[in-house]
C-alpha cells in the first residue's frame, strides 16, 4: 500500500479561520490562519489546504496574503481553493505561493476550466473539488457555491468526468458529514475511489483517529481534517500513531 | 552575506517557494533568465514543473541549454528539481521523444499504472533510500536519515544508464526507482525538497555547502 497523507484543512474568511457546519454557520477561531498553520507543520502535517469559503464576497488579497506569509515559515505543499473562476485565478493564487488549487463552482458551471488550468499549470496542480450530499433516494448528488446550491448531477459520475478532463486529484468533501464530528462518510468515499484513478482526499467528519483508519481503509489516498484539529479534539501524533498500529504507512 | 545561489527562471514553476527555502536555510537568492547570469553563476539551480518537452523548449527558447552544459562543465554546483533533475538525463518520452540536457546518461520514463494502490500521478511523501553505492555519504544527502520522506509530485521517473548515478531510490509498487541522481557536481531530486519539510531544507543546505 502506498504511504497515505493526512492533510489539515483551513477555511477562511477574510483573514479569519472559521469552522462551521455543513459548510454554513461559521464561527471564527481564536488565532490567526498562518498561526494554526505553522503550529500543524511543526507538528508534522504533510499538507495543507486554505478553502476561500466566502471569496465571492471578500477581497481576495486576504487570502493571496495568508498564503505569502506562509511560504516563509512552512516548507510542505499548500492547496488553496475558493472562488477560481478563471486560469488568471488559478495564476495568482500559484503566484502567491500555492502549489496547486482547487476548483468547485466554475467547474460545475464551465466544466472546461478543469482542462485549462491542467494544460497551463499541469494536472498535478487542478485539484476538483466536489462537495457530495446523499439526496433522499440515497444518491450523492453535486453541490456548489459552498453547498448552497444544488446539481442533479452525479457525484461518482462527476469524478469520472473530472479525471477525464484533467484533474489530478479530487478533494472529495462530504457536506452532511462536514463539521458533525461523527466519523466520514465511508460509502461515498468508497465509491468514488473505487471509480477513478486519481488520488482522493477525503475530507469531512473527521473527528478521531479511528477515522483516518477508516477512511484509508475505504480507499482514501489522504484524509483531510479540520474542526477536530482546530479545537484541540485530536492532534497530528496520534493519527499518524493510530495509522502506523494498524499497518498504514505515513510521513 | 549568505551563498549565492541562482535560481532559473524559465517559465515553468512557481519560484516563491523555492526561494524561500533556500532563503530560510541562509542563501541569497537571485533569479536568473539570461545566459552570461547562468554562466557566472555560483550555485545554479533548475527548477520546473510541467512536462518535459515543454520545459526544453522553453531552455531552448531562452538560449539557456549551452550556457547550462559549459556550468555543469566547469565542475560548479547544478542542482536540478523535479522536472529540473528529469531535464538532466539525455532524453524523455513524455508525449514525444525530446532531447534533454544529457548530462546524466539515461531516460525519463512514465511511471507504470498497474502498480495497485499506487495512482498516477504519484502525489505523495516516500520514504527514500541510499542505494549503497557509496555515493550517499557525499552528497546532499550526508546528514538524511537513510528512509527520511520527501514529498514527490510526478508522472515520469528518470533511469540513468549507469546505477552509481542513482543516489537515492524510492519505491512506486514493485518499480524501485531514482528518486535521486548525481553525477560528479550535478544532482538532481525527483522529489521537491522545498516542500520537504525539515528533511527538505537540509538537504538544500547541504547543495550550497557543497
Amino acid at each position: 500500500m502506498s504511504p497515505k497523507r493526512l492533510i489539515a484543512r483551513l477555511d477562511i474568511k477574510g483573514n479569519r479561520l472559521v469552522k462551521g457546519i455543513h459548510l454554513e454557520g461559521w464561527r471564527f477561531l481564536p488565532k490567526h490562519p498562518n498561526e494554526y498553520c505553522y503550529e500543524y507543520y511543526q507538528h508534522g502535517i504533510d499538507e495543507i489546504i486554505y478553502m476561500d469559503a466566502v471569496a465571492s464576497l471578500y477581497n481576495r488579497d486576504s487570502i493571496k496574503e495568508i498564503i505569502r506569509k506562509t511560504t516563509e515559515n512552512v516548507f510542505i505543499p499548500i492547496t488553496v481553493g475558493g472562488g477560481i473562476r478563471s486560469v488568471e485565478n488559478a495564476y495568482e493564487i500559484l503566484r502567491s505561493g500555492a502549489d496547486k488549487v482547487a476548483i468547485c463552482s466554475q467547474a460545475v458551471k464551465t466544466p472546461g476550466i478543469i482542462s485549462e488550468v491542467a494544460g497551463k499549470f499541469g494536472n498535478q496542480c487542478m485539484v476538483l473539488s466536489i462537495q457530495a450530499k446523499k439526496n433522499v433516494e440515497g444518491r450523492y448528488e453535486v453541490w456548489y457555491d459552498v453547498a448552497r446550491e444544488r446539481t442533479e448531477m452525479n457525484v461518482i459520475e462527476w469524478a469520472v468526468k473530472g479525471e477525464e478532463l484533467g484533474a489530478g486529484e479530487i478533494l472529495l468533501t462530504s457536506v452532511d458529514a462536514e463539521g458533525m464530528e461523527k466519523g466520514m462518510d465511508l460509502e461515498l468515499i468508497s465509491r468514488v475511489s473505487e471509480a477513478v484513478s486519481i488520488p482522493v482526499i477525503a475530507s469531512g467528519g473527521l473527528a478521531r483517529p479511528e477515522d483516518f483508519v477508516k477512511a484509508v481503509a475505504s480507499g482514501a489516498d489522504a484524509v483531510a481534517v479540520a474542526k477536530a484539529l482546530h479545537y484541540g479534539k485530536v492532534n497530528i501524533e496520534d493519527i499518524k500513531n493510530k495509522a502506523a498500529e494498524n499497518g498504514i504507512s505515513t510521513r | 552575506m549568505g551563498k549565492e545561489v541562482s535560481i532559473i527562471d524559465y517559465g515553468m514553476s512557481n519560484l516563491l517557494s523555492i526561494s524561500r527555502a533556500f532563503e530560510h536555510v541562509g542563501a541569497t537568492v537571485h533569479i536568473i533568465e539570461k545566459p552570461e547570469e547562468v554562466r557566472n553563476a555560483d550555485y545554479l539551480v533548475l527548477p520546473g514543473v510541467g512536462a518535459f518537452p515543454d520545459g526544453m523548449k522553453e531552455l531552448e527558447a531562452r538560449n539557456l541549454v549551452g550556457p547550462i552544459q559549459e556550468y555543469a562543465a566547469s565542475g560548479r554546483p547544478l542542482m536540478g528539481v523535479c522536472l529540473g533533475m528529469q531535464m538532466l538525463l539525455t532524453r524523455g518520452f513524455e508525449y514525444i521523444e525530446t532531447n534533454g540536457l544529457g548530462l546524466i546518461k539515461g531516460e525519463v520514463l512514465p511511471l507504470p499504472r498497474d502498480m495497485k494502490g499506487f495512482k498516477v500521478p504519484n502525489i505523495n511523501w516516500h520514504r527514500t533510500y541510499d542505494p549503497g553505492k557509496g555515493n550517499w555519504k557525499d552528497s546532499i544527502f550526508r546528514e538524511t536519515e537513510n528512509g527520511a520522506c520527501f514529498y514527490f509530485v510526478h508522472s515520469y521517473y528518470a533511469k540513468p544508464d549507469h546505477e552509481e548515478d542513482v543516489l537515492a531510490t524510492s519505491q512506486f509498487g514493485d518499480l524501485v526507482f531514482a528518486a535521486a541522481v548525481k553525477r560528479n557536481n550535478v544532482s538532481g531530486t525527483q522529489f521537491h525538497p522545498e516542500k520537504s519539510g525539515d528533511a527538505g531544507l537540509e538537504l538544500l543546505k547541504n547543495f550550497m555547502d557543497t
